[in-house]
Order: structure tokens, then sequence, then C-alpha cells
């Protein structure tokens, strides 16, 4: 099992450089929109066609630009959960799962096949309906029996939950979860939710600016982004404007007008300092200093305070600390410390 | 209505009538083909390739029927290059009846070709990505998908053009004029028996064209009630 992209395409004033390996299980796309994700995808399915590069599946060249090896789209062997889905609206969800396995001449298999699926994804009773007598999630999984008809080799989805109610969405990545686990191809998740990568895949790359910045195991990622697009994308809130290395273990944020001390070794060239907002501690001795607060937002279980280091710079934007409890805002610390690991370096 | 009673319908010459529907259909079947290859290949184009054939397209509908006329007559005339040459393969378009079915169909086409291009416009493009994911051949996508989630807006187009290619008269008129048994159409007749104080007969043949436009909506409705209760609950 694996997917080698490494494609260019020029849009206008955009360039897309996309360029990573997957092997086996579910990769995150994680970027925001416009970043190039879902045009990655498109790419990958042969709806969209790269200027120059290469993609490879399971040893099978789809794309290759010096080669003129171009694919279309019905032989490529790639399952695109669409957004919207794209179910078919003039066709009921038997047929639309139909259209999944066509090519099988053997009337018996195919029945066989719709009945895998339909049973795999809770669809019995709903053969007959049509789309837009679906709940969001049931035309979720009908469009995930139709791709799965098929028998892809690489199954690709694009935001799958944005389109779901929010109390849905939790309940179904448990489950899609466990539906991914059970396809033995290579999987590519797109997404803008970091919480929706962390649960989805075990590796992820962040995607910024029409550039995949290198495939990670998703829990190193979150835990040392490494860059700024990658801390801000993973959910990073209080992001430098610049930092200055000044020991092996100590970086200075002038912005900021703090030095901290760090857990990893500083090295030469890194361009800005993260600190989540739930990494912050009035009770943590390192990295103490003195702040000031200037708002907070209280929300049903936590307290977003925003507050400003006592010789931070006009400049910098306010900082967030979230506080767990729902009285954040009494009893307000002089001092706040970060914990020497929870100090991302970003280059 | 004493003229209506004056002359007992039986002795009424209906070849009007039959050379009207011949025409309209005719030419309604080869401007749905026509209109809606035009429209799925224009939507497709690049924007300023786009909007010149666009104009191109729809000049039959804003230009006055009888300057369409002109326009036929001038490419196809009987001394005209394209007449000239199209009479060695024995079609002579002027004052035949199938040239009748040329003009209606000029005239009818922007109609077709408008409201299938918004059709196909609104399109939802995923649908057919979808479906060539999934291996469907693009003729499939095309006949099974596009055009079935697009009907209302195709069937709203071929209805429009049928009627107008039934009730056209100003570039009909100028190509093959008024011949009875030969070129006459339900419109132009009218205007015939009207200009020579045939004032029944004229009438009469109003009260056809009434009926007919009448079975024609009656039909549009019914197919479009059905067609609602196939997709809805």
């Amino acid at each position: 099992m694996s997917l080698t992209v490494d494609i260019h395409k020029q849009l206008g004033r955009f360039s897309l450089d996309a360029s990573f390996r997957a092997d086996g299980g579910t990769l995150g796309l994680l970027g925001a929109s416009g970043s190039g994700k879902s045009f990655t995808l498109k790419c990958i399915a042969g709806i969209e066609r790269p200027d120059r590069g290469k993609i490879l599946l399971n040893g099978v060249t789809l794309f290759d630009s010096e080669r003129w090896i171009n694919l279309p789209p019905q032989k490529r062997r790639v399952g695109y959960l669409f957004q919207n889905y794209a179910l078919f609206p003039n066709m009921t969800v038997r047929q639309n799962i139909l259209c999944g396995i066509r090519w099988e001449r053997d009337r018996a298999r195919r029945a066989a096949e719709l009945r895998r699926v339909v049973e795999l994804l809770h669809l019995q009773g709903l053969e007959e309906q049509r789309p837009d007598q679906l709940s969001g999630g049931q035309q979720q999984r009908t469009a995930l029996a139709r791709i799965l008809v098929s028998r892809p080799e690489l199954l690709m989805l694009d935001e799958p939950f944005s389109a779901l109610d929010e109390h849905l969405r939790d309940q179904l990545q448990i489950q899609m979860k466990k539906l991914l686990d059970t396809f033995d191809g290579d999987i590519l998740l797109v997404t803008h939710n970091h919480d929706e990568a962390y649960h989805m895949c075990e590796k992820a790359a962040v995607v910024d600016g029409g550039r995949i910045l290198g495939v990670r195991e998703t829990e190193l990622l979150f835990l040392d982004p490494g860059s700024v697009p990658a801390a801000r994308l993973t959910g990073c809130r209080n992001i430098s404007s610049a930092a200055r290395r000044v020991g092996a273990y100590e970086v200075e944020i002038p912005g900021w007008g703090i030095r901290l001390a760090t857990a990893r070794p500083v090295k030469e060239g890194v361009r800005a300092v993260g600190v989540r907002a739930g990494a912050f501690s009035h009770t943590c001795p390192e990295n103490r200093f003195p702040v000031s607060f200037t708002g907070h937002m209280e929300l049903p279980f936590e307290t977003q305070m925003c507050f400003r280091y006592e010789g931070q710079a006009e400049t910098e934007g306010e900082l967030w600390w979230s506080r767990p409890g729902r009285d954040g805002k009494k009893g307000l610390p002089q001092e706040l410390g970060v914990p020497r690991e929870d100090v991302l370096l970003l280059y | 209505m004493r003229a209506w009673a004056s002359r007992p319908p039986d002795s009424m010459d209906w070849y009007p009538l039959w050379n009207s529907l011949r025409i309209a259909a005719i030419s309604s079947v080869i401007v749905f083909f026509a209109g809606i290859a035009a429209a799925y290949y224009v939507a497709r184009l690049p924007r300023a390739l786009k909007g010149l054939l666009d104009v191109v397209l729809t000049l039959p509908l804003v230009l006055p029927p009888t300057v369409c006329g002109y326009f036929l007559l001038l490419l196809f005339g009987n001394r005209r290059p394209l007449g000239i040459f199209l009479a060695q393969f024995g079609f002579k378009f002027v004052m035949t009846w199938y040239g009748g079915v040329l003009a209606a169909a000029v005239v009818a086409f922007p109609l077709m070709y408008r409201t299938a291009r918004g059709a196909f416009e609104s399109f939802d493009g995923t649908l057919a990505y979808a479906g060539k994911t999934l291996g469907l051949s693009n003729s499939y996508i095309f006949w099974r998908i596009r055009m079935p989630v697009c009907r209302q807006g195709i069937l709203a187009g071929a209805v429009l053009a049928f009627a107008r290619a039934l009730g056209e008269y100003g570039a009909t008129s100028m190509l093959v004029g008024y011949t009875p048994g030969k070129t006459a159409t339900i419109s132009t007749t009218v205007y015939q028996l009207w200009r020579t104080n045939d004032e029944s007969g004229a009438f009469r043949w109003v009260m056809v064209n009434l009926t007919i436009s009448a079975v024609v909506l009656l039909a549009v409705n019914l197919l479009e009630r059905r067609n609602r209760r196939g997709t809805a609950p």
C-alpha cells in the first residue's frame, strides 16, 4: 500500500507544489481553505491535471508528465468522498450504490456486493429512498457505500464532516474511524479541523500556501509543530512575531519582552515561538513573568483570559490563557508560568 | 358567428394545420439536440470565446423575425452560392415546406439553447466528477445524471422552442411565403385570410391555434406533475 505524489501546478498567481508519500493507514492533510489541499485530491483523482510531476499508486503510474501518462479518473481506482457527498439526486440509494459497480457483469455478484456494503454501512431499509429524503449522516454513509462497492485502492475524504451538525459530527467521527480501520488501502483525509485530524489520522501533514510541509506522526506534529503555519493549524493561539536564539536552551521573544527556557535545543534560525492557550499556568514555577489581564471570554466549562506581559510591545497582540472552570476571572494571578516542554520552537 | 356556420368545417382545407405541426415537430427535434449540444459545449469554453458565441447564438432571439428571414434569404436564396450548392442535392429552402422548418428552427433555437445552458450551468459539477471516479463513462454521466438532473430546464426549453416554432410567422413568410397546400402554415393562413377579408376563416384558424396551445400547455403541466411525483416521497 503506497501512494507517491510529486506534482506542480500553476494557477494564476497561486502555485501548488505537493510532494508526499503515504504508506498505509490514514494520512491527514491539514490546511486552511485555499491552501490547495482539495486541489491536490482532485489531481490525484484525475479531475484536475497537474502541469508536471508524478503520481503513483501501489506501483501503478496514474500520472507522469515526462512519460505522457495521464490515466482518466475512471481507471484510477481512487474513491473520492466529496464535501457535499455528490449523491445523484435523481437516483435512489440502491441505484446510487450500483453506480459504483457497473463494471461487474455478473448480476448475482452485483447483488451480493450491494448487500455487503448496505450491511457494512447500516443502510438497510433505506435502499429505495432518494438522497433528499436522507439525513446528513445517511447521505454520508450512502456516499461511502457507493465508493467502497467500487473497491478503490485509495480512499480520499474531503472535509467529510463539515456538512454535518455539530452533535452528529463527533458520533460519526467515531463510527467512521472504525470503518476506516477495516479499509486495507491508503486513506487521505483533508480537513481544516485539528481535532478531526488528531482523532482520525495516524499521520498528518500541514498544507500551507500550496506546499505540503512534511508528513509526520500526528501526535508528534501536535507536540512540536515546528513551523508557524503548522502551529496555527494545530490550534496554537499564541504565536510571537519574532524570536531570537540566546542560548542552547533559551530563546528571547522581543515582542513579549521575555526570555523563555526550553526543553528542546534551540537551533539557529528560529523564527517564532508558540505557546498553547492551555499551557500557561499560575502554579508552574518555570518561565514565570508578571502579566496584566485585559479581558476575558466565558465559555461553559472554561474561561479564555486575555493578557499581556509587563514588557510586551504595543504592536504585539493579546495572549490567550484558557483556564479550566467557570469562575476563571476570579482571583487573578500576578504572574503566569510556562513549562519548558510547552515552549514550541517554530522555524 | 354566422360566418362560422356559413361554411361547413368539412370543406375546410386542413393543410395548414398539418404543415404547422410537422414544421414545429421537426424543427423542435432539431433544435432540441442542437440547443443541448451547443449549451453543453459553450458552457465549457473559455470566457472570451463563450461571450462571442453566446451573442451569435442568441441573435435570432433579439432580431426581428423578418430580419432573420432576410439573412436566411441572403444565405439560402436560389441565386446565392449556398443556395446553388444545396440545389445540386435537391435541397431548395426557398418556397418549400422544409424551408419553413429551417426558418422555425433558426428562430426557436436561442430559446432552447439559453434555457439548456442555464440548466447546465447550475448543474453541480462534483456530480460529474463523482461519476468519473466511480468509473462511469462520460456518456452515462451525460445521459443518466446530467440530463435527468437538468430535466426541468431542458423540458422548459423544449416547450418554449416548440411553441415558438408553431407560432413562427416573420422568418417563415420571408423565406417560404404563403402558398396554399404547399407552404401555408396556421399563422400565415390567418394573416392571408384576414388580408382577403375572410374574417370567419381567420377566426376558425385562430380557434384551431388556441386549441393546440391549450393542449400543449396542458400536456406540460401533466408531465411536470408526474415528474414531481416521481421524485417526491
